[in-house]
């Protein structure tokens, strides 16, 4: 039986049991369902609870490991020449075998032993489905028959159903933290992986990012240098272009909005900058690409300066307008919390409503401003499309806002992306770029949150 | 007494003294006020003609889409080639050689073109895929056989570019791509009125080519499709759940406060780190293919977790507590209580959050590199584990393509993406305004 339809019938199987469920607890209440702990639909839901959730666990666990098992039992069956074969040969074998089943033609694929592997595969998992068919749907009959045996008027049905919802919430609540574990756990695996090759210090601190490891002896170029200090500079470059954008336009934007501002105007300009937020990134991208890019090059030759067609200065650039609306929010956010008393205060001695701005407002909400500002550097720092499609890939270690740069994310992405050959330095590279990453990032937005969170408390 | 009276005039004269001080600086004052105020609209309308520029350079590059060039063809359907056997055999009828009718059918139509070189020019002008429209043509209407038929031909993109103006014609009578007898053919075909820019269906229908004039979105879409849907599947029970739990059943502690602390750094994560995630937990540890919706809906569902958990809060924090009170009061459980008042109220709000969560899912691109989700891929998925692109992706992968045709593509496919998220914020927007309660 394929696994979908078991799972159908699984679902079936436990709205009969809900149904069974609740006839039997108003049999057993005998047409007075007052004498019931429970309101019957809870015994209806109890018995498909038990009826759903071991099958349920079962299939799960049986879809996990069934592949491995299956492709194990297959490889003892194989003549001993091939069982012996080293690993990485034999991973290639296996997946001919997968090929050979899927109707897939390739050049090993009239290998005789490899067909009897696959005709093997094939019986072997039909076995193995037959087998899952059988044990789901007879926990699923014996669990209902166990639950609906088990119904007595006293018994607490409801109280049960609810533990079962709330263990459910629970879960659902603790995915986060074990989001941010696979993170960690993923990233930092490879990346000892990775530093088992190539030592900590010469990542942190090489000057020389050249990731393509010579394969013959003879290549040019494969150096296989990998000082990420280029990249380091290179991400700190377009940031900090974007943040020169980003921050007095987004800052001065929210102020306006936020004390200067008509209703009508307002009500305007904020979905304005709530569409510049919610373009994909990919189209600031393009965007960088096409537009700006040129127009700074031809900018730059037309006054007698030689930029880069990949300037950092494009990438930072549109970088900045991705984030003007993010400052902005935030910071109007800030500016809202100070109490309107401190802003009386200062009128009231004479001020003006510049000098109230500059001299009370911001001071005021000076630490929730930080706190935006760097939740906007670390957005800055992660950033990927625009920099992969508008910065280059030459690891150029300079400060020069003309030239082209890369950054960590751009080296993930051409990294990772295309073929990869695994185990490669080169491939763990970006799971060391990625560790640097994460950490910075995390380190960021926890000061920030930090920082905004206690800003918020003062004046609440 | 006179030093008192002279200590007071001296009082008054000091206090005229302050009043001109400040009178004096006011004009400064009152400057500066009007300064900042400018710049404060300044930095307003910068971020508007940002906004207008981005809009206008993607439409203007991408509205010509929407056109196809295509040719006018009196193709000769003989029996003789096609379908030698007189059978109409399906398969006969797919395999024949409809490339040698279009040519047949072009050198009719400049019967002067005889030397190698130039009839090899003037086949170039034809789109490769023609031969497969020709061939449609023919499986769905097999009567055909035999008959002269004009048919509309997809032009190559080099003459598509011209049509539309975006080839300079040079000196020597040639353009980008093409050369001069070329232009010529194609401006005697604008005379006889065998060329034209029709509706582009292509455009939308298609799936990814390596030939500017035959690759469409279809596929991509598709493929967002599918992630989205597992996206959805996912992020919206877990999150609404982890949102109940946070909100109305956490006791306050260490535990809860961990959560929330990861929940709000989740939301800060590159989303490049959620890529990374998948390609070492979901495809090389699980073992789930590669390139498909399915680990791409994955990845893109836990990167939307927070943004649900977040909307779904607000939502039911919105809810007063005398609905929690009343039914508790009327002997309701806890669980009654939140399942059936609270959560129904609060439904609304955490629909939002969720739509809101899908648009930005929609667009995101740097987690599906990472998964895969870039190779190049020409069929349409026919579900969560066949390989597939994105829309955003797709777009990524059309910029970096060196041809004039495929950066209007590009922007068109954009014009796509946006619209989709229009149409998702709308959904939000209306969803809040027509349900939200104000208590």
């Amino acid at each position: 039986m394929q696994p979908v339809a078991l799972a159908v019938v699984l679902l079936v199987l436990a709205s009969v049991a809900y149904y069974l469920g609740r006839g039997r607890s108003l049999r057993v209440a005998n047409g007075s369902p007052r004498v019931l702990h429970s309101l019957p639909t809870y015994y209806g839901f109890y018995t498909a609870l038990w009826c759903g959730i071991p099958a349920l666990l079962l299939f799960a666990a049986w879809i996990f490991f069934e592949p491995t098992i299956v492709t194990k039992l297959v490889l003892a069956e194989l003549p001993r020449e091939m069982r012996e074969l080293p690993e990485a040969r034999l991973d290639l074998l296996v997946n001919d075998i997968r090929n050979v089943l899927q109707g897939t033609v390739t050049a090993r694929g009239a290998d005789p032993d490899v067909s009897a592997a696959a005709a093997r595969y094939r019986h072997l998992q039909g076995l193995s489905d037959a087998a899952l068919a059988v044990l789901v749907l007879s926990l699923a009959v014996g669990g209902g028959a166990y639950a609906l045996r088990g119904i007595r008027a006293d018994l607490r049905a409801r109280n049960r159903v609810e533990a079962v919802i709330r263990a459910f919430l629970i879960a659902s609540s603790t995915i986060a933290i074990f989001t941010t574990v696979g993170i960690v756990l993923s990233v930092l695996f490879e990346a000892i992986r990775f530093f088992q090759k190539v030592s900590v210090t010469e990542f942190l601190f090489g000057l020389h990012w050249s990731p393509q490891v010579a394969i013959r002896a003879d290549q040019v170029g494969g150096s296989g240098a990998f000082g990420a200090v280029p990249l380091f500079t290179g991400t700190l470059l377009i940031s900090g272009i974007a943040m020169a954008v980003a921050v007095p336009i987004g800052l001065m934007s929210a102020i306006y909005l936020s004390e200067y501002a008509s209703r009508g105007f307002r009500t305007v300009a904020k979905p304005v900058l709530e569409v510049l937020a919610g373009i994909p990134t990919v189209v600031y991208g393009f965007f960088a690409a096409l537009v700006v890019a040129p127009l700074i090059r031809d900018t730059g030759t037309a006054i007698g300066l030689d930029v880069s067609s990949e300037s950092a200065l494009a990438a930072g650039l549109v970088m900045g307008i991705m984030i003007i609306p993010f400052v902005s929010s935030l910071a109007d956010d800030v500016i809202n919390a100070v109490p309107q008393a401190l802003r009386d205060g200062s009128y009231g001695i004479g001020a003006t409503q510049s000098e109230t701005i500059r001299q009370v407002v911001i001071p005021a909400a000076l630490p929730g401003i930080v706190g935006g500002v760097l939740l906007a550097v670390s957005r800055a720092i992660g950033e990927t499309m625009i920099v992969v499609m508008a910065a280059g890939l030459a690891a150029n270690l300079t400060m020069n806002p003309l030239e082209a740069v890369t950054t960590v994310t751009v080296q993930i992405v051409t990294v990772l992306v295309g073929d990869q050959e695994f185990d490669s330095a080169k491939t763990l590279s970006a799971f060391a770029l990625g560790l640097v990453l994460f950490v910075l990032t995390l380190v960021l937005n926890i000061i920030a949150l930090h920082m905004v969170r206690k800003y918020r408390e003062q004046y609440e | 007494m006179n030093s008192s009276v002279s200590g007071a005039q001296a009082e008054r004269a000091d206090r005229a003294r302050a009043i001109d001080t400040v009178r004096a600086g006011l004009a400064r004052r009152y400057a500066r006020e009007r300064r900042f105020r400018f710049l404060g609209l300044l930095a307003v309308v910068t971020s508007f003609v940002f906004v207008g520029l981005l809009f206008i350079s993607i439409i203007a590059t991408g509205y010509q889409a929407i056109w196809q060039t295509r040719i006018r063809l009196m193709v000769n359907l003989d029996p003789e080639v096609i379908d030698p056997e007189g059978k109409r055999d399906p398969a006969a009828l797919s395999a024949a050689d409809y490339g040698g009718l279009i040519k047949s059918a072009l050198f009719e139509m400049f019967p002067e073109v005889t030397a190698r070189t130039d009839k090899r020019a003037l086949t170039d002008l034809v789109s490769s895929g023609a031969a497969y429209e020709v061939r449609q043509r023919v499986i769905e209407d097999p009567k055909l056989i035999g008959t002269k038929e004009a048919v509309w031909v997809t032009a190559n993109d080099t003459v598509d570019m011209l049509m539309k103006g975006h080839a300079e014609r040079n000196a020597e009578g040639g353009a980008a791509g093409l050369q001069a007898k070329q232009v010529a053919w194609i401006d005697e075909m604008i005379r006889t009125g065998r060329i034209e820019k029709r509706f582009n269906s292509t455009f939308f229908t298609a799936g990814d080519s390596r030939e500017p004039e035959l690759s469409g979105i279809w596929s991509a879409t598709v493929g967002s499709f599918y992630t989205l849907l597992v996206t959805l599947l996912l992020a919206f029970p877990i999150g609404v759940a982890g949102a109940i739990y946070l909100e109305e059943f956490a006791p306050k502690g260490r535990w809860t406060d961990l959560i929330e602390v990861n929940i709000n750094n989740l939301a800060a994560v590159p989303s490049i780190i959620f890529g990374l995630l998948g390609l070492a937990v979901f495809i090389g540890f699980v073992g789930l293919p590669r390139s498909s919706p399915l680990v791409g809906g994955i990845v893109l569902g836990l990167m939307t977790l927070p943004v649900i958990i977040v909307a779904s809060r607000s939502a039911l924090k919105a809810v007063p507590p005398s609905i929690r009170d009343g039914a508790l009061g009327v002997g309701a459980s806890k669980v009654q209580a939140v399942f059936h008042h609270v959560v129904p109220l609060a439904l609304p709000g955490m629909l939002t959050g969720a739509i809101i969560g899908m648009a930005r899912a929609l667009g995101e691109t740097a987690p599906l590199l990472m998964i895969g989700m870039v190779a190049f891929i020409a069929d349409t998925p026919g579900g969560v584990m066949d390989p597939a692109t994105g829309l955003p992706v797709q777009i990524y992968l059309w910029a970096d393509s060196p041809e004039r045709a495929f950066m209007e593509r590009t922007s068109a496919a954009i014009m796509v993406l946006l619209v989709f998220m229009v149409l998702m914020n709308s959904v939000a927007i209306v969803l809040r305004k027509r349900f939200e309660r104000r208590w």
